[in-house]
């Protein structure tokens, strides 16, 4: 067993530092050189790219996760100053647009895309989630979120956790409105907003007209069953058999019960 | 003086310290140019040129693919947060190399102090290095035995000696950026490299009549 034996004319014994190249051990130590993986710099960096969509200068940045940050009407410098400032993780040019991504963005639907919502709090991930479940074309009061989300009364909680949602349109925090139904706050401003409900055939002049009448829900005297304005069972409803009620109490008294697709008023399942 | 001219300059640098490799020094100022640029691309490059040393060390040091991937990611990523908080000054001192194995070996030894309380995970090298498809088989099967073996003798040496060794042989580093890096003497580290391939050598020695 010689083969990691020094070589005899090392001229700076010990360190391996003349004799480098000659040393089977210190050979054998520089052959343990190796690459890092190509995934290992998607693990460290996201990638950001700039894609067409319902708003202008729309900048995505996703990593390995999924989809981690949506923004509208910002350039690319402004886009990775804010990247930075929430995320403090390296943002490079994407070689592609991540599958799902620009079909997502134009149906207002998920599908399978995956987001990247690490580094959200518990309960703002629970009102992310509970808003990702809002269909297209329909709206929720911020009350609902908070109730959906496991903690009814954290009305205003629930609207500083919309404020902060990463991947708005993604997670579609504009189908959260007040309760009136008119659109409210927005990240990317309160015009943006009713711009993408009115897109999505939400019709905010009807829910704007229930409301001046105090009108809040809308039952159907057939069925039985009360819901959201803009609710798709509720828009279903012809104008004779129509009940409006200003609360899911005052409905539930006149022998209503909630719909089970928008939930009025119904408790979290358990 | 543009990155390419940077890199195309012949190593003519008195400042370089004993043991430094030609070819360092422009490598370390074109990321270091790369950075006051821009923090992203200049992250890139900083990337680019050490990924495989900050691999290959934290694969050595730890034995395990996994951890070693997890180590890395850390370590470039606390590195960039580090330089988030930078200033232009601050940045144009920087030895990138130096500095980011030093990140690397503090996420290391955190590691270690973390993992004293825990069961270790996993086998030794679970996932063999893959095999160079233009060696030739018996060669390259040769090498990989002893690459495997060597592998796990690094993980029998005493921290400090694995240590000096990993970056001095494995990470090709010069004695004098590794007495930077770990913050000890030059001679210390010398010492350290001499008596960390003394004993691969015994360990060696012992081992392999059963190998």
């Amino acid at each position: 067993m010689t083969r990691f034996d020094p070589p005899t004319r090392d001229p700076n014994p010990g360190t391996g530092e003349g004799g480098f190249g000659h040393d089977p051990l210190t050979a054998g130590l520089a052959a343990l050189a190796t690459d890092a993986p190509a995934a290992l710099l998607d693990r460290i960096a996201a990638r950001r790219v700039q894609v067409p969509g319902p708003l202008d200068g729309l900048h995505v940045a996703f990593t390995d996760h999924g989809v981690a940050f949506v923004r509208a009407g910002v350039d690319e410098r402004e886009f990775a100053a804010e990247f930075r400032a929430r995320f403090a993780r390296p943002l490079l040019p994407a070689g592609r647009t991540p599958a799902g991504l620009l079909p997502a963005l134009r149906s207002g639907r998920l599908g399978g895309l995956r987001l990247d919502l690490r580094g959200l709090s518990e309960f703002e991930a629970a009102v992310l989630r509970a808003t990702a479940t809002i269909p297209r074309g329909q709206t929720r009061p911020y009350a609902w979120v908070a109730r959906q989300a496991g903690r009814p009364k954290a009305v205003r909680a629930a609207g500083s956790a919309l404020g902060r949602n990463p991947v708005p349109l993604l997670i579609p925090c504009h189908r959260v409105t007040r309760s009136d139904g008119s659109p409210g706050q927005y990240v990317f401003g309160a015009s943006a907003k009713e711009w993408l409900l009115r897109a999505e055939d939400v019709d905010l002049d009807a829910v704007a007209g229930f409301a001046r009448e105090g009108v809040f829900f809308l039952g159907s005297d057939t069925t039985g069953i009360v819901c959201y304005p803009t609710c798709g069972d509720a828009r279903r409803i012809t104008p004779a058999h129509r009940r409006g009620f200003r609360t899911v109490a005052a409905a539930e008294a006149a022998g209503y019960r909630p719909c089970l697709r928008c939930r009025p008023g119904l408790a979290v399942p358990a | 003086m543009t990155v390419t001219d940077e890199v195309l300059t012949p190593v003519t640098e008195p400042e370089l310290e004993p043991g430094a490799e030609p070819g360092a020094a422009p490598v370390g100022d074109a990321v270091v140019a790369a950075l006051a640029d821009d923090l992203d691309a200049g992250f890139a490059a900083l990337y680019e040129a050490y990924r495989g040393a900050v691999f290959s060390s934290a694969l050595r040091l730890c034995g395990r693919r996994a951890e070693a991937e997890d180590l890395a990611a850390e370590a470039f990523l606390r590195a960039y947060r580090a330089l988030c908080g930078y200033g232009p000054g601050r940045i144009a001192e920087l030895r990138p190399r130096a500095w980011l194995m030093t990140i690397l070996m503090n996420v290391w030894r955190n590691n270690l102090r973390t993992a004293a309380r825990r069961p270790a995970s996993g086998p030794l090298e679970e996932a063999p290095d893959p095999a160079d498809p233009g060696q030739d088989v018996e060669g390259a099967a040769a090498r990989h035995e002893t690459g495997r073996e060597l592998a796990g003798l690094l993980g029998e040496l005493p921290e400090a000696q694995r240590a000096a060794v990993v970056l001095r042989h494995v990470a090709d580093l010069p004695v004098a950026e590794i007495a930077t890096v770990l913050d000890v003497p030059v001679g210390t580290v010398k010492s350290h490299i001499s008596r960390g391939l003394a004993r691969l050598r015994t360990l060696h020695a012992t081992r392999g009549g059963t190998s």
